[in-house]
C-alpha cells in the first residue's frame, strides 16, 4: 500500500486566494483528480472553496448551477457535460421468448405513430408480465416504411414485408399475410390499433377469420386471476356509452392511450421473416386509385398537408396560387384572420383550429404561443421567414430563411416543372 | 368489340338495420350510420331495396324501425316501405339467423351495413362475421355508390383526413358505410305509419360469452399526464417550463430561393404529401 504523501506547502497555498501561485496549484491538484473546489484537508476532512463553485454568467454575475451539470468548471477549465439521458436506457434482448405478441402498427405517413407506440406499450405489459419467461413483442409491417426507431419503441423482432401487394387499398392480401404469421408462430396475442387508417379494419377482418372474438375499444387492460389468460380488459361499447369489463380476448383492437408508450428500455428490433413466401391470391376487392379532392374543401382539423399564411405574406395571389398547385388546404395566423385576407374557419391555434397535420408549412408565421399550441400534433413543420430567431423556427423541422413571396413562387415553379416533366415523359 | 348498351340487372340491396341509442336522452332512434346506409340505397336508383332488422321485438325495436320506414317517401314501390324482421331474443348472436335470412330469403347482390352499433357491445363484428360466413368480400367506409355493372360494383371510398378512394368489386359485397356519406333525409311520420314490419322466425343462439362481463355506463377515461422523468432539479424545472426547445431542426440561411425551395420540396415528396 502506497501511504498518500502531502505536501503541506501546496495545502497551505490552495487554501490562500491571495497567494500568488494559487491558480497554479489549483489547476495541477485538478490534473491530480482532485477538483478546485473540492479537496481533502489535512485532517482528512472534505474542505470546499465555495468561491470556485460556478462560472461567471453573460452579464458578469457569478452563477451557481446546482443540477451537477457544471460542477467542475471553475474559471480556467471547461466544463464535461454528461450526457445522460440518451446512454441510460437499458437494452432488452430476449433470445428464446415463451410466446409472442404480435403487433400490426398502421404506420399512417411511414412511422410508428403515437397510436402505435401506445399499442407497443400495450404489448410489452403483455410480454413482460412474467419475468421468468418473458414474451418477445412482434411487429408486423407491410409495405415501405420510413421508420428506424423500432427498439426504442419496444419491438424485440421485426417482420417486414416488402411487397407491392401491399400498396393501396389491399385488405386481402394484408389478411392473408397475417394469416401466414399465424400459421407459422401462433402469437399468442394481436393487437391492433382500433383506428381508422386501417387497423380497425384489418384487425377484425383477422377476427373473422381465425374466429375469434376480438375485445374491441380496448382503453385498458389489468392482470386478474379471474380468467384463464390472467388478464381483463375494459373496453368501450355501445357507440361510446358504455364500459364493458371482461376477459381479454386473443384478438385486441386498442384505442388510443391505452398504455404508456415504451420509454425506458431499448429492445433489439431483430429482423425475422417467415420461412416461405406468401401465395399469390386473386383480390374480388380492385383500388382503381385516389379520387383527387378539393383541398380548400377538407376540414382543417383532419387536412393532412397544410400551407399557412403568416403576417409575413405580402402577395395573397401567390400564396393562393400556391396552395392550389401544391394541393395543400389553407391555414393562416389569427392576425392574417383578423386583417381580413382569410375566413375565420382557416385560423390555427389556440383560439381557432387544432390540426393535425402531417405536413404543416408556416409561412412567414413568427410561432406565438398561442398559434404553435395549435399544430403540436403535427408531425413535419416547415418554416418560411425572415427572421432566424423567431419561435417558430425552434419548432420546425425544416426552416428556410428568406423572403416568402420568393421561396413560395420558386417552389411552385419547381413543382410545376417537375409536373410537366413527368407529362412529357408519360 | 361493338358497344352494347349495358343491361342493368335488377338489383336487389340488402340494408342492414339496428336500434339506435340518442346520445344525449338515451332514447331509442334510427341509428345515425344505418339510415345513412339506407339514404344510400335510396339514391341508387332502380334497386329493390329489402330492409333486414335482427332482434327482439320490442318497443323500442318498432320505434327505430317506423324511423327508417319513414324515409322511404317516394320510394313506395322499392321495398323501402317494409322492413323483415327477424325475431331474435335480446342478447341472442344474431350473425346465423341474419346470414340465413340473407342467403336463403332474401338473396341480395349488395348488402349495406354501418360500421358500429349505438348499442350493446357495438364491436362492428357483425358485417365482418357475414362476410366470413357468406364468403361475399367486404369494403368499409363507403360514401357512395358510384354505378354497378356487368356484376362490378364501382365504390367510393372515404379515407382518413378528407381523402377518396374508388374501389371495384365484384358482387355480391357487403360495403360498410361511413360517417361522411351523405346524411340521411328526415323520417317522415306518414310513411313511418304506413310501413309494414313483417316478422319472420329463425332459431336464435344464445351469446354466452356476454354473461361474464360487467357493462356500465362509461366513465371519464384518466387523463395522460405528462410524465417527467428527471434526475435532477434542474431538468424538473426545464420540463415544467419548456417551450418547445429546438429539436434539432435544419435551418437553412444564407441560401437562393431556389435552393430554398429545393430542399422544402425534397421534404414534401418525401413525406408523400404532393399529388
Ligand atoms: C388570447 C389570444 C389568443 C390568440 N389565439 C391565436 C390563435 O389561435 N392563432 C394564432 O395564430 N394567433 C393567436 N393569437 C395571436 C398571437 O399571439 C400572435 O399575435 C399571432 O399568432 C402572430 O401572427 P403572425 O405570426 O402571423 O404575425 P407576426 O407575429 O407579425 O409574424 C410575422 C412573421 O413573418 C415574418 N415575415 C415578415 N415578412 C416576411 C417575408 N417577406 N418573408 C418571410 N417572412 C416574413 C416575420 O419575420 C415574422 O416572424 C392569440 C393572441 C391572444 C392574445
Amino acid at each position: 500500500m502506497t501511504i498518500p504523501r502531502r505536501d503541506p506547502r501546496r495545502e497551505r497555498i490552495a487554501r490562500n486566494r491571495c497567494h500568488p501561485e494559487h491558480d497554479v496549484v489549483l489547476t495541477e491538484q485538478e490534473h491530480d483528480g482532485a477538483s478546485a473546489a473540492e479537496w481533502t484537508g489535512p485532517n482528512g476532512l472534505r474542505r470546499r472553496d465555495p468561491r470556485q463553485v460556478g462560472f461567471i454568467g453573460p452579464n458578469g454575475i457569478k452563477r451557481i448551477d446546482r443540477s451537477g451539470a457544471q460542477q467542475s468548471a471553475t474559471l480556467g477549465t471547461r466544463a464535461t457535460r454528461t450526457t445522460a439521458a440518451a446512454a441510460t436506457k437499458r437494452h432488452v434482448e430476449i433470445e428464446s421468448p415463451a410466446f409472442m405478441v404480435a403487433v400490426v402498427p398502421d404506420m399512417a405517413g411511414g412511422r410508428l405513430s403515437s397510436h402505435d407506440r401506445d399499442l407497443l406499450g400495450l404489448a410489452r405489459q403483455l410480454a413482460d408480465a412474467d419475468g421468468n419467461s418473458p414474451g418477445a413483442v412482434l411487429a408486423i409491417v407491410m409495405g415501405p416504411h420510413k421508420e428506424s426507431q423500432w427498439g426504442d419503441a419496444g419491438v424485440d423482432r421485426l417482420m417486414a414485408f416488402e411487397d407491392s401487394a401491399f400498396d393501396g387499398y389491399s385488405p386481402e392480401a394484408r389478411l392473408a399475410a397475417l394469416e401466414a404469421v399465424e400459421r407459422e408462430m401462433a402469437p399468442r396475442y394481436w393487437l391492433l390499433p382500433d383506428a381508422s387508417t386501417g387497423g380497425a379494419d384489418l384487425g377484425r377482418r383477422l377476427a373473422a377469420r381465425l374466429g375469434e372474438r376480438p375485445a374491441t375499444g380496448v382503453w385498458s387492460i389489468e392482470p386478474t386471476s379471474g380468467t384463464s389468460t390472467g388478464w381483463q380488459c375494459t373496453a368501450r361499447g355501445g357507440a361510446g356509452s358504455l364500459d364493458i369489463q371482461r376477459p381479454l380476448a386473443r384478438i385486441v383492437l386498442a384505442v388510443e392511450e391505452c398504455a404508456e408508450p415504451v420509454d425506458e428500455t431499448r429492445h433489439a428490433a431483430r429482423p425475422l421473416a417467415l420461412s416461405q413466401p406468401l401465395p399469390r391470391l386473386l383480390g374480388r376487392i380492385d383500388d382503381q386509385g385516389r379520387v383527387p379532392v378539393d383541398p380548400a374543401g377538407i376540414a382543417l382539423a383532419e387536412a393532412e398537408f397544410i400551407l399557412s399564411a403568416g403576417n409575413g405574406v405580402k402577395d395573397w395571389e401567390g400564396f393562393h396560387h400556391a396552395a392550389r398547385v401544391l394541393g395543400a388546404t389553407e391555414g393562416a395566423s389569427r392576425v392574417v384572420v383578423d386583417d381580413g385576407f382569410m375566413a375565420r374557419d382557416r385560423q390555427v391555434g389556440a383560439t381557432g383550429t387544432w390540426v393535425t397535420a402531417r405536413v404543416y408549412v408556416a409561412v412567414g408565421i413568427s410561432g406565438a404561443i398561442q398559434h404553435l399550441q395549435g399544430i403540436q400534433r403535427c408531425d413535419k413543420v416547415v418554416a418560411i421567414n425572415k427572421d432566424p430567431d423567431c419561435d417558430m423556427i425552434k419548432r420546425a423541422d425544416l426552416s428556410v430563411i428568406g423572403d416568402a413571396g420568393d421561396i413560395l413562387s420558386a417552389l411552385v415553379a419547381r413543382v410545376e416543372q417537375e409536373r410537366e416533366e413527368q407529362r412529357d415523359a408519360a | 368489340m361493338p358497344h352494347e348498351p349495358i343491361t342493368t340487372l335488377p338489383l336487389t340491396v340488402a340494408v342492414l338495420l339496428s336500434v339506435g341509442r340518442h346520445p344525449v336522452t338515451g332514447r331509442a332512434r334510427r341509428a345515425d350510420q344505418d339510415a345513412r346506409g339506407l339514404e344510400l340505397a335510396l339514391s341508387m336508383a332502380a334497386a329493390r331495396i329489402e330492409l333486414v332488422h335482427a332482434g327482439p321485438f320490442d318497443d323500442a325495436c318498432e320505434v327505430s324501425m317506423r324511423g327508417y320506414l319513414g324515409m322511404s317517401a317516394g320510394h313506395a314501390g322499392s321495398g323501402a316501405d317494409s322492413v323483415t324482421l327477424v325475431d331474435q331474443p335480446s342478447q341472442a348472436d344474431v350473425v346465423p339467423a341474419l346470414c340465413r335470412t340473407l342467403s336463403e330469403s332474401l338473396a341480395p347482390q349488395l348488402v349495406i351495413a354501418g360500421e358500429r352499433a349505438e348499442q350493446g357491445e357495438g364491436s362492428g363484428m357483425l358485417p365482418y362475421q357475414l362476410s366470413e360466413s357468406l364468403g361475399w368480400p367486404l369494403v368499409g367506409g363507403i360514401v357512395a355508390v358510384e354505378g354497378v355493372e356487368e356484376g362490378v360494383a364501382t365504390l367510393l371510398q372515404a379515407l382518413p383526413r378528407g381523402q377518396r378512394r374508388r374501389l371495384s368489386v365484384r358482387l355480391p359485397v357487403i360495403v360498410m358505410v361511413n360517417a361522411t356519406a351523405m346524411a340521411p333525409r328526415q323520417s317522415a311520420f306518414g310513411p313511418a305509419r304506413r310501413g309494414t314490419l313483417a316478422v319472420v322466425e329463425q332459431p336464435a343462439v344464445h351469446d354466452a360469452a356476454q354473461d361474464e362481463w360487467r357493462v356500465q355506463p362509461a366513465r371519464k377515461r384518466p387523463k395522460r399526464l405528462k410524465i417527467v422523468k428527471a434526475t435532477s432539479a434542474r431538468e424538473r424545472f426545464k420540463a415544467a417550463a419548456a417551450k418547445s426547445d429546438g429539436g434539432g431542426g435544419q435551418i437553412m440561411k444564407d441560401v437562393s430561393p431556389d435552393e430554398a425551395a429545393a430542399a422544402i420540396h425534397k421534404l414534401l415528396k418525401e413525406e408523400d404529401v404532393l399529388r
